[in-house]
């Protein structure tokens, strides 16, 4: 009998083969950047779940838990990856008490599917996230990756309030609750926000729910270059409006987003020039609220003298917002090889895109950005081939970047690049002061360092 | 006092930082609750690096250390429980830094929490967590208690606004967490010592957002003949996605007292009152304004009254912030309770806590926070008679015990201190309680930092060292 065969066989009688897959194609679906796991194991409840961790930690397994498996490569390559916990079996909403605006759901629950039963109720969680139409719930809260409302929603922890988890003593455990504001013991679910897997099998997560919007619009303006369209958001974020969505886009990355291209027929009527810079605000509220916005949008773009701005009607709004929400998605793939980086950066300081730019100039990579709200900037090089030399020509602009976030008062990620870049300039970025507190935390929740080892910051 | 410890820390803080003597430790035996617990030293750090050789030399005499603010707290959270050093921070009460570019503050943990809304609101900006005791609670003792307060049911609690720290660990060593614009790679860990009750390390000093003011408030008084039609129109106000700012109740009972005490216009003859604001732009406010009242009007509010000015409104929310010092003038003692709830539960939630009153013996008033669903029901008492302060606390645990039936929480923002370490047991397993030993023991392995809080001491951190009676240091001290 193979290792493979083996492993299977084991987890088999433990969980019954029906919840076992060691056929090699389907666990080639689960590779991440190329380790492919000996068994795929997809438990249908907690105790479930619970039962093979026991079993990793009993034979010294390695466990990377995902779900539709649609942002694997985040993070870096793992270190061991011997078992590939499938949470999708776990996709039951527990408790929704729509009159509190509270929900408990299974992680394993498709973001989309939540969204229709809470919309049957006029409720919506703010998570427009990438990779939306497949992405479950718990693999949203594992990645942290950016939801576009995050201007006026925050992040997930902000309206999470509470989960539960197999840790890595393989007992279920819990924090938080079902309430809207609780001091009660230590916050051990917000540990859980964008920790890839590292500390624990996450089973079920509690959110505060929003209501719907009666209403809502969107507005675009565009600028003949950088600085005028600083100019303006810096006005739109002084002014205290309430935006759903703010987004900068560059000449380059307008050119990368599909279908929206000025002068095609999703309703783009100003006169948009393609080498122009877009501000794009969307936004939502009561029935006389919109209009306002829009007004005020207006009068601020004329003032910062926009080249040409535009309300958008209901269908282009929504277009675009989708687009958009998946950005990191397309624009993983918008070049044969990308480095396509997060970076936080002050928002005072349009001084730093320009430094990012001047970046890819000096390296006659080409380039794109997108500013989304809070300081956060979404930067892609773009490599023309993926051979050795991409490799060589995406490196040291790499490093140039994480040394600019740094100097900047700010932080860069990779979301995305070619394997040997990922493995050779660290996709999250020089060790942080805080890198031996997080040990501690690695180690109190997974002791035995089971849990997707190698993937995260620092090698945890 | 010429033990060694008491020498040490006179040479390093000279001795005006320095409290030893016992008629001023007793000024810090007590906080807002209904603990005491007398400290064995009290200091008053100038700098992180005092902080951090404060708990060196703790360390090295085996002295447990608590943090303290300007000890306001609720839970006993800031209450000596194992006797040693009491670091008390308001001596290390500066502004830092005002980034007024990128809404952020940097500021030491004496620092009032108001203070930090005075520094920026020139430049329309306030800190938006606003605890009743604002005036006088410092954002260090914010931060360990994750404290809330009316308006956070809008703007979020504490944790919400704060996006690095610096630490002093029980060993001495200063690290920061987190950074100045949010967002950092790596786990969360703000978003854990928010909220820990100085049990795993001491906070120096705190990066906090700042929140730009809104266009337009209004600030809407609904008077009710009953607390059932108050409670309802809370329960519709949630259900139908209304979210004010805040939307807080006081029953009559309450009421009478405050206007004895602040004249705020409050009426007397009611059963309970909402104050409920909106905030927005001019438009929204309006719309929420009406949507409000409607609401209030369907659940046969008697009256419904909109401040017409600034003065007006400020006479509301100063009624409802002293309520507590109003109170205070009817009895010896009050006891403030803190429990949360689903907010569809209210109605029961406050007939139950009506007759777990009767039941001991008390009128109990209700002032809290609805919106939220965070009742704090006040017991008047006297402490001086043994079996009343035994009622108070039945009472009490009766009450959160109910809290916890209904779907709710221990605590919505005072804490668990040494108040409910004993309820943990309500929500929590023994694998949850070993999850969050092992988190507490890789900070502060020792339980050298606050020992004897949040955790029941029967499961708690093995090491926790409670004294019975806070008294003399170990005598090689």
């Amino acid at each position: 009998m193979t290792a493979t065969a083996n492993l299977a066989a084991r987890l088999e009688s433990l969980i019954g083969a029906h919840r076992v897959v060691a056929a090699e194609a389907e666990l080639l679906e689960y590779a991440i950047d190329g380790m492919v796991p000996g068994a795929i194991v997809r438990p249908a409840s907690a105790p479930e779940a619970a039962e093979v961790v026991r079993f990793a930690i009993a034979e010294k397994l390695a466990l990377i838990p995902s779900g539709s498996r649609s942002k694997l490569e985040l993070g870096m390559p793992p270190a061991r990856y011997d078992l590939a916990l499938d949470m999708t079996g776990l996709h039951e909403i527990a408790h929704y008490d729509a009159g509190d605006l509270t929900l408990s759901v299974d992680a394993g629950i498709p973001l989309r599917q939540l969204a229709k039963v809470l919309a049957e109720k006029g409720q919506f969680l703010p998570l427009a996230v990438p990779c939306y139409e497949t992405t479950t719930v718990g693999g949203t809260i594992a990645s942290a990756i950016d939801s576009v409302l995050r201007n006026q929603y925050g992040t997930t922890r902000d309206f999470l309030i509470g989960a539960e988890f197999v840790d890595g003593k393989a007992a279920l455990c819990k924090s938080g609750g079902r309430v809207v504001k609780n001091v009660t013991g230590y916050d051990l679910h917000k540990l859980l926000v964008g920790s890839m897997g590292t500390l624990a099998v996450i089973t079920r997560l509690n959110f505060r729910t929003f209501t719907l919007p009666q209403a809502s619009g969107g507005h675009l303006a565009a600028f003949k270059d950088l600085e005028g369209a600083s100019i303006y958001r810096a006005a739109v974020e002084k002014s205290g409006l309430p935006l759903a969505v703010l987004e900068t886009l560059s000449p380059e990355m307008l050119a990368l987003t599909p279908g929206v291209q000025p002068g095609n027929n999703e309703g783009f009527t100003a006169n948009f020039d393609a080498d122009h810079w877009w501000v794009y605000a969307s936004y939502e509220g009561s029935e006389a609220v919109v209009p306002r916005i829009a007004r005020d949008l207006q009068k601020l773009a004329r003032e910062a003298a926009a080249s040409s701005d535009q309300v958008l009607s209901a269908s282009s709004d929504t277009h675009l917002g989708g687009i958009l929400r998946e950005a990191f998605d397309w624009l993983r793939w918008a070049a044969p090889a990308v480095a396509l980086f997060r970076i936080v950066l002050p928002q005072s300081k349009p001084g730093n895109l320009a430094g990012l730019l001047s970046v890819a100039q000096e390296s006659t990579l080409r380039s794109a950005l997108l500013v989304r709200a809070a300081g956060i900037v979404y930067f892609a090089l773009l490599a023309e081939n993926d051979d050795a030399s991409a490799l060589h020509s995406l490196e040291t602009p790499a490093a140039r970047v994480f040394s600019l976030a740094n100097t900047s008062h700010g932080h860069a990620m990779l979301l995305h690049a070619p394997l040997k870049l990922k493995s050779r300039a660290n996709v999250w970025g020089p060790k942080r002061p805080d890198f031996a507190m997080m040990q501690r935390i690695k180690d109190s929740f997974d002791p035995q360092h089971i849990f997707a080892p190698g993937r995260f910051v620092g090698g945890i | 006092m010429t033990a060694p410890l008491l020498r040490e820390l006179n040479s390093l803080l000279g001795p005006s930082n320095v409290l030893h003597k016992i008629e001023d430790l007793v000024l810090y035996e007590y906080d807002g609750s209904v603990e005491k617990a007398r400290p064995d030293l009290v200091v008053f750090p100038h700098t992180t690096e005092d902080v951090s050789r404060i708990a060196r030399l703790a360390a090295k005499y085996n002295v447990p250390i608590v943090g303290r603010g300007s000890g306001t707290g609720l839970s006993g959270g800031a209450l000596a429980r194992g006797g040693g050093i009491m670091l008390v921070f308001a001596r290390m009460n500066r502004i830092l830094e005002l980034d007024i570019e990128n809404a952020r503050a940097v500021v030491q943990p004496g620092v009032i929490n108001l203070d930090i809304t005075r520094a920026v609101e020139h430049a329309g900006l306030y800190f938006a967590p606003d605890p009743s005791s604002q005036k006088s609670c410092t954002i260090g003792g914010n931060v360990a208690e994750n404290a809330g307060g009316p308006h956070t049911l809008a703007y979020g609690v504490t944790v919400n606004h704060v996006t690095a720290l610096e630490l002093v660990l029980p060993d001495g060593e200063i690290v920061r967490v987190g950074s100045r614009h949010g967002d950092a790679p790596g786990y969360d860990l703000g978003g854990l010592f928010v909220g820990s009750e100085g049990t795993l390390a001491l906070v120096t000093e705190i990066t906090v957002k700042l929140t730009r003011k809104a266009e337009a408030v209004k600030t809407l008084l609904a008077i009710f003949d009953t607390v059932d039609d108050a409670s309802h129109t809370v329960v519709e106000i949630t259900a139908r996605g209304i979210t004010p700012a805040a939307c807080e109740m006081v029953d009559g009972w309450t009421l009478c007292a405050i206007e004895d005490y602040i004249h705020a216009g409050f009426p007397r003859d009611s059963a309970a009152i909402l104050l409920i604001e909106v905030e927005g732009l001019r438009e929204a406010v309006e719309a929420q304004a009406a949507a409000v009242e409607d609401v209030c009007r369907t659940h046969h509010a008697r009256e419904v009254r909109i401040a017409k000015d600034d003065r007006e409104r400020d006479l509301l929310w100063k009624g409802r912030k002293n309520a507590f010092g109003a109170l205070g003038r009817l009895a010896p003692s009050n006891y403030v309770l803190d429990g949360v709830i689903p907010r569809s539960k209210l109605p029961q939630a406050l007939q139950q806590i009506q007759l777990i009153g009767k039941k001991y013996g008390f009128s109990v008033g209700n002032i809290f926070h609805a919106g939220d669903g965070n009742l704090h029901p006040i017991v008047l008492y006297d402490p001086r008679d043994a079996k009343q302060f035994e009622n108070a606390i039945a009472a009490s645990h009766e009450i959160i015990r109910y809290c916890v039936e209904l779907g709710g929480a221990l605590t919505g923002e005072h804490g668990v201190g040494m108040e409910k370490n004993e309820l943990m047991s309500l929500l929590f397993s023994d694998a949850d309680f070993d999850l969050m030993r092992r988190v507490h023991d890789a900070f502060n392995p020792d339980s050298s930092l606050n020992p004897g809080k949040i955790f029941p001491l029967s499961k708690g951190c093995g090491e926790i060292r409670v004294r019975k009676q806070a008294g003399a240091l170990p005598a090689h001290v």
